[in-house]
């Protein structure tokens, strides 16, 4: 009888790569089958868009741009912010699906096949990275639809944003993904997640750094979602981005490379 | 000598304080059924999750070898000789029955067509094509262990491993189970099946290999195994006591059971033993109400062996009361 693998024996990259898409087609298809759960977490930042611009707005209008800014320049101001931490609140559901894969027998079937073991994880950040461009562009939508509207962004400022917002949810990814595999159930998963949408709100995606409490401020203006914010809001909106661009490319890069090491040592463990 | 499928020297695993595995041997020939058979806590299964790559054995431990490929050096090429199907279901429930098959095709690189063909035609052989396009979560219990099974088979795999996979069926789905074991061999496929049933392995398996608190206790054919038991005896009932009592003295060298008034005499089953026997009641005016012939099965090698209790209703003569195991 013939050996179990294709008779011309594929070279390694080949073979990851193969294996890693049949693993992303098995996520996407679950993500198909039941997007409730990715529906219910698009819900919080468009439900946090529409709180803020519609029964906040008048006050926080007033907060920004030294006063007399309007209702559609507080809509300019908090939509990036927003579209970031869509990525922060859609990477909660990957966490909670690693962990709830993990904990599915079939994973013990895929580490007893002679595949690449990496594909299990790559199937899972690529898949979440694809999910957070999407709640990104119907979040992105609704922002439209409220009447937020980029001012003069360029072609290669737009691919810039948009290369900020993959690299962006690509880091969280990693990170969700190492949370999810230490978390024993989905439950604990949701929770070890949950900076992923607490640190927005601690960073310039409402209000200014500047107007908040001095100590504070060190905090909120270096932790992971500030940077990338004004970088976008750069971006899309001309406004300053300074030292923020070069702090948001470390932030991603180093989260990326800390989830990865610690998501793959932990999937390299003999399971319990 | 033939091949083996599966040679292992001092297998060692422990959790911890805990000493899961304590020296296991096993060697086990290609095309055969090798069932290890033990009380749930034995090792079996970490023993399947070792030889399966799943978990890393002890350093303690001696070389593996499996499919003819070393276990630490070479996992890879273990992996692509075996299928495996534990005794949680291996499938993805949130997908259906098909996609779960075409999903192995895919990593096991299959092209698109032969993929579709394997998984129609297993899905076929195993009785699932009605419910192919439902997802998995939806499906019975049996049906879920045949998808499991199923899904092994896709990879065309040389040796497999069966951990328990009949425990929580019901007795239909065990012997479909036992059938499709069974076609397996026949292809020349060897099979590494672990169970708590007894039966199951006298059933199925060319050798046994008795597990318990992680050490082999005893390795052999069923026959071999039932020989290594005192042998059979007859079991005379009576109802009245004074019966009982009479024939208890008459019959000097029976073990006497008086709780359910019963005597053991010791006869191996034939039927010459048994005339003489009858002849020799006959003379000494013994009348029972009830004659029972006992042969050792595997039951009796599997209390002996594992130094449990035997279940009250089998009335075994002597047996020391170890420490209580559940066996169940």
């Amino acid at each position: 009888m013939s050996t179990p693998l294709a008779p011309t024996r594929p070279s390694r990259i080949s073979l990851a790569l193969r294996d890693s898409s049949t693993m992303l087609r098995r996520n996407l298809l679950h993500a198909r089958r039941y997007p409730s759960m990715t529906l219910n977490l698009l819900l919080t930042p468009v439900m946090l868009l529409l709180l803020f611009v519609y029964i906040f707005g008048d006050v926080m209008s007033a907060g920004i741009g030294g006063g007399g800014a309007d209702r559609s320049e507080y809509i300019a101001y908090i939509v990036p912010g927003l579209l970031l931490m869509t990525i922060g609140s859609t990477t909660i559901g990957t966490a909670v699906s690693v962990s709830n894969d993990m904990t599915e027998g079939i994973i013990a079937r895929f580490r007893t096949m002679a595949i690449h073991r990496g594909s299990v994880l790559v199937g899972h950040v690529v898949g979440s990275v694809l999910q957070c461009v999407m709640s990104v562009v119907l979040v992105g939508a609704v922002g439209v639809a409220i009447g937020f509207r980029s001012t003069d962004a360029t072609v290669l400022e737009w691919l810039a944003a948009f290369g900020l917002l993959v690299i962006f949810a690509m880091a969280l990814t990693w990170v969700a993904v190492g949370m999810g595999l230490v978390s024993p159930n989905a439950e604990a998963a949701s929770n070890n997640a949950m900076p992923m949408i607490l640190l927005p709100l601690l960073s310039s995606a409402f209000i200014p750094v500047d107007t908040m409490p001095g100590w504070f401020q060190p905090i909120a203006e270096y932790q992971p979602f500030t940077p990338a914010i004004e970088t976008l809001r750069g971006l899309l909106l001309g406004t300053e981005i300074g030292h923020n661009g070069w702090l948001a490319v470390v932030w991603c890069l180093g989260l990326a490379v800390l989830g990865y090491f610690w998501s793959t040592s932990k999937f390299n463990n003999d399971p319990k | 000598m033939t091949n083996l499928a599966i040679a292992a020297n001092g297998l060692h695993k422990s959790y911890g304080d805990k000493v899961v595995l304590n020296g296991v041997d096993l060697a086990v020939p290609e095309g055969t059924i090798f069932s290890l058979l033990g009380p749930n806590g034995a090792g079996k299964t970490t023993a399947v999750k070792i030889l399966s790559t799943l978990v890393s054995a002890d350093p303690a431990s001696g070389e593996i070898r499996v499919g003819g490929h070393d276990l630490a050096s070479d996992p890879q090429a273990v992996r692509a000789a075996i299928g495996v199907t534990g005794q949680f279901s291996a499938v993805d429930g949130l997908i259906t029955g098909e996609e779960n098959m075409l999903l192995m095709a895919d990593l096991h690189h299959l092209s698109k067509r032969e993929g579709w063909r394997v998984a129609a035609e297993l899905l076929e052989r195993f009785d699932l094509t009605e419910a192919a396009k439902k997802p998995a979560s939806t499906y019975s219990g049996g049906m879920k262990r045949r998808l499991d099974i199923a899904m092994t088979l896709v990879g065309n795999p040389r040796i497999i491993f069966l951990d328990e996979p009949t425990t929580g069926l019901d007795p239909r789905s065990r012997h479909n189970m036992w059938q499709i074991i069974r076609e397996l061999v026949s292809d020349g496929v060897t099979v590494f099946l672990t169970t708590q049933y007894l039966e199951e392995a006298d059933e199925l398996a060319d050798r046994i290999a008795v597990l318990n608190d992680g050490k082999i206790a005893a390795e052999g054919t069923a026959e071999e195994l039932k020989r290594l038991i005192p042998g059979g005896h007859v079991r005379l009932r009576f109802t009245d006591p004074a019966a009982y009592q009479s024939a208890a003295s008459e019959l000097r060298e029976a073990a006497r059971d008086d709780e359910s008034l019963a005597l053991h005499i010791p006869s191996d089953g034939s039927q010459r033993e048994l005339r003489s026997l009858l002849d020799w009641l006959e003379a000494a005016g013994v009348e029972a109400d009830e004659l029972t012939v006992h042969t050792p099965d595997l039951d009796d090698v599997f209390f002996t062996l594992t130094g449990s209790t035997v279940p009250a209703q089998r009335n075994q003569p002597t047996q020391p009361n170890q420490p209580k195991e559940d066996v169940r």
